[in-house]
């Protein structure tokens, strides 16, 4: 495909085809630990994204921390507007997964490659569940 | 997935509109793990509070309500985020209350019974080995695991109400026996005589190995662990790790030897934990501006057992004045623990006993910790001093005497 710089496939994806801006953490994530569940920032001191704003983004983790929390808390950042546009793990847990699937969310498990060594926060990309891959549509960072 | 002819009835929406749109969800998230089938459940356990709702999740239930939900098993409930008769007290918001309210009414009416406690395992209901169960939050989940040897998956709300719907979830991970076996060794040196102890060690094996599948197995252990250990250090694995279940070889019923425990497993890494690792850890608290003016025994609930032991640490001695300690536990402990006098001790001493709620869940805390100017929060609990984190605490763990010594003494160390 034209106007694709690089390419991620995945193991497993639930939801739609979104595209977006990337944010890239080298840490796990939890929404109640570590998300201001108010405003879309992740507010947990000393987090390696504490003060991003995860609002649309396609945002890549590399595990998902706790937390049954997530089961809800998906649907309801989704009611208030302020849910990211997809969730990329490299490991996630069933609660991240029960809570993407019931806000109708987009979310994906295993990557073929680490994201970082390919995408950085601010890059424009596309996840594609259907065709399980991600790819770099446009380098902004 | 190969659903069964009553499960295909359902999808086609012959037990009502709730239970069709309940397996369409259960069937989604089974295919996402590739599950091949639903089995059965005995027990339900989900979380349900406004705070971690909002509006958009309590809307929903009144949905799943006027399509007639019925939940078809026992059904008990969570930790939630207001003890009513404390709402005034906390400056909680009064709207937000009535919607918990709304939403305690909503469940009952669906079946639900509203226990509103994090430690069911302790007080409402014990699964036997291979029993399968839908829970929610991770402690009881580890829990159940690792110490009954039941089934069962972290089960977040709407999961868990999904499975009371239709008394199934989708088949994958700890339902199934592959993922259950040890993954990796951690060898226990350390004395481990205080709760905070054994949360300080599910820190220390869950931070550096975080992921679900993971399933560490502890030898060594010197002694025969308590209920309330082997809750501390469970609820800490699954926080820090996010881990579903361990084993301890001799102690609990999937590990009758650590061979038995790995199954075929090659351990990928093996711990040892000394006293000095927990030293280290417990020395490794940032103490910020050093106040101590905020105690917190909760996260889990309190069991009995913990709270008769904190009423014999507190025993005529008085909290610091300006120094709030809380204390959270179930409707059960609490009446108990007030029937034996537990309770009127720890008030004597000036603490505040919460009912049916979690420190961390109350509505509000984190408008409640500027209005109080808290900074730094005190905890035995390994994992409340990891989960409050958003709510911009500075969290410190001490073991239960320090704890208790803090309170009144109004020295941190």
């Amino acid at each position: 495909m034209s106007g694709v710089i690089a390419r991620i496939e995945v193991e497993r994806a639930f939801g739609e085809t979104v595209e977006g801006e990337a944010v890239v953490s080298e840490e796990g994530f939890s929404p109640r630990y570590d998300l201001d569940r108010w405003s879309g920032v992740i507010t947990k001191p000393g987090h390696k994204l504490e003060g991003t704003q995860i609002k649309d983004k396609i945002c890549f983790f590399p595990t998902a921390k706790g937390g049954i929390a997530a089961g809800w808390a998906f649907y309801d950042i989704k009611c208030k507007g302020i849910a990211p546009k997809a969730l990329v793990f490299g490991v996630t847990n069933p609660v991240m997964v029960q809570g993407a699937v019931f806000a109708n969310m987009t979310i994906t498990e295993g990557w073929s490659r680490p994201p970082r060594e390919v995408i950085r926060t601010g890059d424009w990309v596309r996840v594609d569940p259907a065709r399980r891959v991600i790819e770099l549509l446009e380098r902004r960072a | 997935m190969r659903l069964t002819a009553e499960e295909q009835a359902m999808l086609r929406g012959e037990h009502g509109p709730a239970v069709k749109d309940a397996i369409e969800y259960l069937v989604r998230v089974g295919e996402f793990w590739g599950a091949e089938r639903l089995v059965p459940v005995t027990n339900v356990h989900m979380m349900g509070d406004i705070e971690i709702m909002g509006d958009g999740g309590l809307k929903w239930l009144e949905c799943a309500a006027e399509k007639k939900a019925r939940c078809a098993l026992n059904v008990t409930t969570n930790a939630r985020s207001f003890d009513f008769p404390l709402v005034e007290r906390l400056q909680q918001d009064a709207g937000e209350a009535a919607k918990e309210k709304k939403l305690i009414g909503l469940l009952q009416q669906m079946n639900v019974s509203t226990t509103d406690t994090c430690i069911n395992y302790q007080t409402l209901y014990q699964p036997h080995l291979g029993e399968r169960v839908a829970w929610g939050d991770t402690g009881t989940v580890i829990y159940a695991n690792s110490v009954f040897g039941a089934r069962s998956n972290f089960e977040s709300g709407p999961a868990a109400f999904a499975a009371a719907l239709t008394k199934r979830v989708p088949e994958y991970g700890f339902q199934l026996e592959r993922h259950r076996k040890g993954t990796f060794v951690v060898k226990l040196e350390a004395e481990l005589d205080d709760l905070a102890d054994w949360g300080a060690v599910g820190k220390l094996v869950g931070e550096p190995n975080q992921s679900y599948f993971q399933v560490p197995v502890f030898t060594g252990v010197k002694r025969a662990p308590s209920s309330d250990e082997l809750k501390h250090l469970g609820a800490s694995l699954a926080s820090y790790g996010s881990m579903g279940m361990f084993h301890m070889v001799g102690v609990t019923p999937e590990a009758p030897s650590l061979e038995a425990a790995l199954g075929g497993n090659t351990p990928h890494s093996e711990l040892t934990i000394g006293n000095a690792e927990l030293e280290r850890l417990y020395g490794g608290y940032d103490l910020g501006d050093g106040s101590c003016d905020l105690i917190v025994f909760s996260g889990p609930q309190l069991s009995l057992w913990e709270l008769k032991d904190l009423a014999e640490r507190f025993d005529g001695r008085r909290i610091k004045a300006g120094t709030q300690v809380f204390v959270t536990s179930s409707n059960g402990v609490l009446s108990a623990g007030r029937k034996l006098g537990y309770v009127q001790k720890l008030e004597q001493a000036g603490a505040t006993l919460m009912e049916g709620v979690c420190f961390y869940i109350l509505q509000n805390l984190s408008q409640m910790r500027t209005r109080n100017g808290w900074t730094n929060m005190i905890s035995n609990s390994a994992k409340i001093v990891n989960i409050i984190g958003a709510h911009r605490f500075n969290t410190i763990l001490r073991r239960t005497q320090d704890c208790v010594d803090i309170a009144v003494e109004g020295r941190l160390r």
